[in-house]
């Protein structure tokens, strides 16, 4: 299946933007992934092994964080997954 | 250095005079060549900060899937963002800067006094990850010789 890369993490991923591996499930792509690429890791996960808040997994249209089984969610090889780091801010505690 | 033709610059700085007093917020398409982000389209996104849309912004990710699909079939990237600061100054704010995860884009803020458009500025995002990110003032180049938004 494909995993679509945003830009800022392209460069731990030799500069692709898109990167092919073969999972049965979620988190084996995720695990397949970071292993090729471990300085992805750091920078998706936290040191907790937990994803970090702020980059968001969609399976096709579909936020796993939301999928009734989650990583253990089975994928297809015609399924994309897609990383999002989320884009927010404002106003609230202005720069002096 | 963010490049940007008169239409792009224009089309930023009119969604934040037309969401006023809201912020209003936005992708830029594009490409990063030779250390310059160059954007050749903008794409307008909703705010989903509803319950506090005059002072916070958030794209929703969904929206953000489909944007970042609409760029690959264009063979573009994201390249950054824009919002408005309502009644304050162009400069990014605190929430701004913990909430900025895209390394290496653009983000542009434009002021909007009073409902009208006052200055506009860019900021990169600098870095390797959360724990060295940095916001750097980016020069922005306006022109008609950059590519033409649409």
């Amino acid at each position: 299946m494909k995993i679509h890369i945003p830009t800022p993490l392209r460069q731990y991923v030799d500069k692709q933007s898109t990167v092919t591996v073969e999972a049965a499930t979620v988190g084996q792509a995720l695990d397949e992934l970071t292993a090729t690429h471990p300085e992805l890791k750091k920078q998706l996960y936290s040191e907790e092994g937990k994803l970090r808040a702020f980059v968001n997994v969609y399976l096709n249209d579909e936020d796993i964080r939301y999928l009734a089984g989650k990583e253990d969610t089975p994928v297809k090889e015609s399924d994309s997954l897609s990383i999002i780091p989320s884009i927010a801010g404002g106003l609230v505690g202005k720069r002096i | 250095m963010l490049k940007l033709s008169d239409l792009a610059y224009e089309q930023v700085r009119r969604h934040g005079e037309e969401t006023y007093p809201h912020e209003c917020c936005g992708v830029l398409l594009g490409l990063s060549k030779n250390g310059a982000n160059e954007v050749q389209a903008v794409v307008r996104a909703g705010n989903t900060r509803t319950d506090s849309a005059h002072n916070r912004y958030n794209i929703a990710p969904q929206e953000l899937i489909r944007i970042q699909r609409q760029a690959r079939e264009q063979g573009l990237d994201i390249v950054g963002f824009y919002h408005s600061h309502p009644d304050h100054p162009a400069r990014w704010s605190p929430t701004d800067f913990a909430e900025a995860h895209w390394l290496g884009c653009s983000y542009v803020i434009t002021a909007i006094e009073q409902g009208t458009a006052k200055k506009t500025n860019s900021f990169l995002l600098n870095g390797t990850g959360e724990e060295d990110k940095s916001f750097e003032d980016e020069p922005i180049e306006i022109g008609s010789s950059a590519l033409a938004g649409h």
